[in-house]
């Protein structure tokens, strides 16, 4: 997915709130694509972890937004604890996806949740996908 | 002994079997759980945005009437809510301003410095039972079977929460090794099971469960041993899902560590409720004659 960079491209409001939300700099992240190997979501995921970092450095806002990697992240830290320059990834995407669910956009709408689902799962699964997917 | 006890949402309703086993087993290591009065969900999660405080104010509560209580260490079973107490602990220890913006906001509760310290069921074991014990209890040692510890996301990580702090872990093994069971070593024993994705994205989910089952599989284990309900959701009651939507896919018994620990101490096999798995698990401590000798 090829990115035209542009001074006018760069989105500097959206690189300061990722960064404010998420309380990390992300912007040391040096490219070397640990986390995308052991991102156990990777083949569901539009981009690696690695290019949603890269896509966030240069602001790239509308990209960003539009991917599925926010959404599909598990929040599982296998990338955080790898990252050879300390960088709490999965703080960086739950940022990301705070800039959509702070408007008020749920990702997961909990009355589509089907009755038969509800009776068996566990309760934890459903606090942790309203914690992470809902307003 | 007596240790404090943090339970949690689902181990009042859909894992019960993890609760009760545990509490009966601990009984036969001379342990009393003392459960904490008027605990409220932990939030499952620990809120990874810097700039939300508000989400933490559910677990800190727990924390601060367990300290109120006395009880201190405070002990969970479920990896979740062991992961988002223990962070949200630690963020009280740690972090100054936060701290004081959360005790200021929480103005009936007496200041909170992180005086609680949250463990879970393994490393309570290690820590302030020793394996020496847990194996002096085995009335029927789980001989032949071969067990795979699946510690999956949030025993260990972050790093400072881990319940193992060595490079390889090896706390759930060893829990297995003191029940008399043969431990064996997978690939994709930290792998995610995809946790809540299993309901915004299940397809995802799958694709890392049918990982986990076949490299537990491929190492030659008879069943997956886990301490999560929601691991125990997508990797147990979902295999029969898995096995309808895809081919050859072979099916993998799951249990919690504690009704292993339970049926190992001797505790009779109704305390562990069985009926709460899915039904190969009954089937296969069935036929590998756990079932009977208790
Ligand atoms: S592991 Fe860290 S430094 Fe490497 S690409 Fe990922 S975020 Fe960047
Ligand atoms: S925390 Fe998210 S991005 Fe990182 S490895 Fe896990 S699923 Fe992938």
């Amino acid at each position: 997915m090829p990115s035209t960079i542009t001074k006018r491209s760069i989105d500097m409001d959206f690189i300061e709130k990722v960064g404010t939300i998420s309380g990390e700099a992300f912007k040391t992240c040096m490219q070397c694509g640990t986390c995308s190997t052991v991102c156990p979501m990777q083949e569901s995921t539009e981009v690696t972890p690695r290019k949603i970092i890269h896509l966030a450095q240069w602001g790239i806002f509308s990209t960003v937004m539009s991917v599925n990697m926010a959404w599909m992240c598990a929040s599982c830290h296998t990338c955080a604890v790898r990252c050879p320059r300390g960088i709490d990834i999965p703080k960086v995407v739950e940022a990301i996806r705070l800039l959509t669910l702070r408007k008020n956009k749920n990702f997961v709408e909990p009355f589509e949740i089907v009755k038969e689902q509800i009776e068996e799962m566990p309760q934890a699964a459903m606090v942790s996908t309203f914690r992470k997917h809902t307003a | 002994m007596k240790i404090g006890y943090y339970p949690g949402c689902t181990l009042k309703t859909k894992a019960k079997n993890l609760e009760i086993s545990t509490i009966e087993a601990m009984k036969k290591l001379d342990v009393e759980m003392v459960e904490l009065d008027r605990w409220n969900c932990c939030g499952a999660v620990y809120s990874l945005a810097d700039d939300d405080l508000v989400h933490l104010l559910a677990p800190v509560r727990d924390l601060i009437r367990a300290r109120d209580a006395g009880l201190t260490p405070l002990m969970t079973l479920c990896s979740m809510c062991y992961n988002t107490l223990a962070r949200a602990n630690l963020l009280m220890r740690n972090d100054e301003v936060k701290r004081e913006a959360i005790n200021n906001f929480m103005e009936e509760e007496e200041n909170y410095q992180g005086e609680v310290e949250v463990v879970h069921l393994l490393n309570f074991l290690r820590d302030s039972i020793g394996w020496d014990k847990v194996k002096a209890a085995v009335e029927n040692p789980l001989d032949g079977i071969k067990l795979a510890p699946y510690y999956g996301c949030t025993l260990t990580r972050p790093l400072d929460v881990s319940v193992d702090h060595n490079t390889y872990h090896n706390v759930f093994g060893d829990m297995m090794k003191a029940l008399g069971g043969e431990v064996v070593d997978f690939q994709e024993a930290e792998t995610c099971c995809g946790s809540y994705q299993v309901i915004s994205n299940p397809d995802a989910a799958e694709k890392t469960t049918v990982r986990i089952i076949e490299s537990a599989l491929k190492a030659g284990a008879d069943a997956l041993v886990l301490s999560c309900p929601l691991c125990d959701y997508n990797l147990g009651k979902k295999q029969a899902d898995l096995m309808a939507s895809r081919e050859g896919i072979q099916p993998l018994p799951v249990v919690y560590m504690s009704q292993l620990m339970a049926l190992a101490f001797g505790v009779p096999a109704e305390m562990a409720h069985f009926e709460l798995n899915p039904p190969l698990t009954r089937e296969f401590l069935e036929a590998r004659g756990l079932l009977a000798r208790v």
